[in-house]
């Protein structure tokens, strides 16, 4: 589910959005209004969240709370359904492109474990090491290597074994699964496809034929072991927004081949350290939060490498205060600050210039340092015999338990 | 005087070193060695021939099925993210005086090779027999990973087994666990108990004293200390081991509640809230804890549920 590195000639000077390239207008931030107009989604607004909240009595995510997760495709009819009784299956997944796992990675994940929780559905998880052979020109072997590696970041994020079945393509695809990805690509022309991803003569026919792999899981046909019986099951799919595109083709086809369309809830793009503007790289280690990075290497990149909003001297900044716009350290905060009252403190106080940018950082440095100790000890807690487990063909029995 | 594949054979026999021979065509690659002794009962090895950035070389040897990943082992010897390179094939002869696709732990016995860092697969150590070549490829010895010991310390090695698989963490709290391994500025020359046969009187070290600190980069401690990578926790609490014993699990249960309790306790929030005090902490551990208890009850829950299909898995069905 990763960025493809294939360009798509941009048509106008506007920000650029989809799975393999996103980019902001004149260097500028995110239009997300005009990103939802443009795709047709819609937004997620606050009647949403408290109707997720008395579904499943507890309150509901931070990511919810804070508009982390802010468009979706039919999610209204997900929550209709389970009034009425009709569970669902979650479905996500990771192309697992290197072995180091930073905190913009975790966010579809963290929140896919708190709908597993809240709604008690089972979920799926797909790791497209096939794709990153092809696209990142892999060995078929270090693909596999990766996608178990990444598996066991993923296990770590808290997901219930008795409920979960991660699976790797070059495991998997075949039976089922390989029946409905022949029905969806006899639904879409080349032309369409090059269209979505803009494949030129030059690409290999991997590549091309790849998009169905990732548009089956959406059908609950394609994993018998599961749900056989259950054809009527729908599927939500947490994901970020530059997947949508993407399962726009899905939802197309789903109809025609006798399906449940898929519903989708998306997220914001995770900013880079270095602000909004700046792209999260592998090969920039400090343009990111790594889950292995030490509390050391935290304060370390925090301090030095984030950008902030503050003014350049503490006298100015006490008389104009912070720009909250583009402030990182605020910015994270509000992804991972679980206290409402907090963060709203927080803002109010360095966005008047009372608190200082030193104390903002400060406080994201605990934040941060904690979520990512708690994921190394729980990563350290996954054997291999735990991934093999979650990546075993067998049956759920109580995964609407 | 380059060591040749009989004087090898030869030291094994002196040294009352158990192994087997199978000849047969020259091979180049494991699959081809399989072919002809892929059936013999023992483990065939990988062997990789390596240097870093500043010409210091390595001889990886693993099983076959081991994955080695150079950019880890880049890091655990402290050589950073890409410091790891295969070694060019003019070095297979001048240093090991092996041929193309004979790169074996056996080439070590050439005084070239003297300063050359070997690295074990520990799983050899769990295998009966093990295969290698014995510094030419028309041939496959089999022996125990015993043995291959024995015929290491005789040249002066002390061999080295690790877990070629394992990827722990490097970085500023985390020295490069296996920085020892990386050669030092001054030769070790080897212990030779009986004397070698006439050597070159050039003693070919090539481009080995080129510094004199065998770590670099990432280290803080010195790299005698080789560290053991262990989990800290921010807050002082023990860290997690995985485990399905019921007992430790509630333990770490009530650690964590009772460490909660006593903060929450003191003159202050008794003046505070008096008789309420009970409720006010009820509601807070509850409130800070929910997650966190949640979280080590499924972590706990997933472990039970591994073993279980484990033993499921390994199963055998009752003979009728």
């Amino acid at each position: 589910m990763e960025k493809v590195e294939d360009q798509n000639p941009q048509q106008e000077e506007d920000q650029v959005v989809n799975p393999w390239e996103v980019s902001a207008k004149d260097g500028g931030k995110i239009d997300y209004d005009k990103l939802i107009d443009k795709f047709g989604c819609q937004r997620l607004d606050q009647s949403f969240v408290d109707r997720v909240q008395r579904l499943t009595s507890r309150p509901p995510h931070v990511f919810l709370r804070r508009g982390v997760f802010f468009a979706h495709r039919d999610f209204n009819d997900i929550l209709d359904a389970y009034e009425r009784g009709q569970k669902f299956y979650l479905y996500t997944g990771r192309g697992p492109s290197s072995e180091a796992l930073h905190l913009g990675h975790l966010i579809p994940f963290m929140f896919t474990k708190y709908l597993q929780d809240a709604f008690k559905v089972p979920l799926v998880i797909q790791l497209t090491d096939d794709e990153k052979c092809m696209w990142k020109n892999l060995s078929v072997e270090e693909s596999q290597r990766l996608a178990r590696e990444n598996a066991k970041d993923i296990i770590a994020c808290g997901f219930d074994i008795s409920k979960t079945f991660i699976f790797s393509d070059f495991d998997y695809v075949g039976g089922a699964f390989y029946k409905n990805m022949v029905k969806v690509a006899k639904c879409v022309t080349y032309n369409k496809v090059v269209g979505i991803f803009g494949f030129t003569g030059e690409d290999h026919i991997g590549k091309v034929s790849f998009p169905p792999v990732q548009a089956v899981p959406s059908f609950p046909s394609s994993f018998p072991h599961l749900f056989s019986g259950k054809d009527d099951l729908r599927c939500l799919i947490p994901c970020a927004i530059d997947q949508d595109p993407y399962f726009r083709m899905t939802r197309d086809v789903a109809p025609r081949i006798g399906y449940h369309k898929p519903a989708l809830i998306e997220s914001l793009f995770f900013p880079a350290l270095q602000g909004e503007t700046g792209k999260m790289s592998a090969s920039d280690p400090n343009s990111a939060i790594y889950v292995t990075d030490s509390a050391k290497d935290i304060k370390y990149k925090v301090n030095k490498h984030a950008f902030t909003g503050g003014q350049e001297t503490i006298e100015k900044h006490r008389q104009y205060g912070a720009n909250l716009e583009v402030d990182i350290p605020i910015k994270y905060l509000n992804f991972f600050l679980e206290d409402d009252a907090e963060l709203e403190h927080i803002k109010k106080a360095y966005g008047a210039g009372r608190m200082l940018t030193g104390e903002v950082k400060k406080r994201l440095i605990e934040v941060l340092t904690e979520i990512v100790e708690r994921h190394r000890r729980a990563r350290a807690a996954v054997s291999d015999e735990m991934v093999d487990a979650f990546m075993a063909v067998r049956p759920l029995p109580n995964m609407f338990d | 005087m380059v060591y040749s594949k009989d004087q090898l054979l030869a030291r094994l026999k002196e040294l009352q070193i158990d192994f087997s021979q199978y000849e047969h065509p020259v091979v180049l690659t494991v699959e081809a060695q399989a072919k002809y002794v892929g059936n013999v009962g023992g483990a065939l090895s990988k062997n990789l021939f390596l240097k870093d950035k500043k010409h210091r070389y390595y001889v990886v040897s693993a099983l076959a099925d081991t994955k080695v990943d150079m950019k880890v082992l880049s890091q655990r010897l402290g050589l950073g993210k890409g410091g790891l390179r295969m070694a060019p094939e003019e070095a297979l002869g001048e240093i090991l005086k092996v041929p193309l696709g004979c790169v074996t732990p056996f080439a070590l016995v050439n005084e070239s090779a003297s300063h050359v860092s070997l690295l074990l697969d520990k799983g050899f150590k769990t295998q009966e027999c093990c295969i290698f070549h014995p510094l030419s490829n028309d041939m496959s010895i089999s022996l125990n990973a015993f043995g291959l010991d024995k015929f290491l310390k005789s040249i002066g090695r002390d061999p080295t087994y690790i877990d070629l698989e394992a990827n722990p963490p490097v970085g500023k709290d985390q020295p490069p666990d296996r920085a020892s391994l990386v050669p030092s500025g001054s030769t070790v020359l080897p212990d030779l108990p009986e004397k070698t046969p006439s050597q070159d009187s050039s003693g070919n070290h090539p481009s080995a004293g080129n510094n004199s600190t065998a770590v670099t980069a990432k280290a803080d401690k010195p790299s005698n200390a080789v560290q053991n990578v262990k989990e800290k926790s921010v807050n002082g609490v023990r860290p997690l081991i995985p485990s399905t014993d019921a007992g430790k699990f509630v333990e770490e249960l009530l650690d964590r509640t009772s460490t909660l309790l006593l903060s929450e306790i003191s003159e202050d929030s008794i003046k505070r809230h008096g008789g309420q005090l009970g409720a006010e902490v009820a509601n807070n551990i509850k409130k800070c804890l929910r997650e966190d208890l949640k979280n080590l009850a499924t972590i706990f829950k997933n472990t039970a549920y591994t073993e279980g299909f484990y033993a499921g898995t390994h199963y055998q069905p009752k003979r009728l």
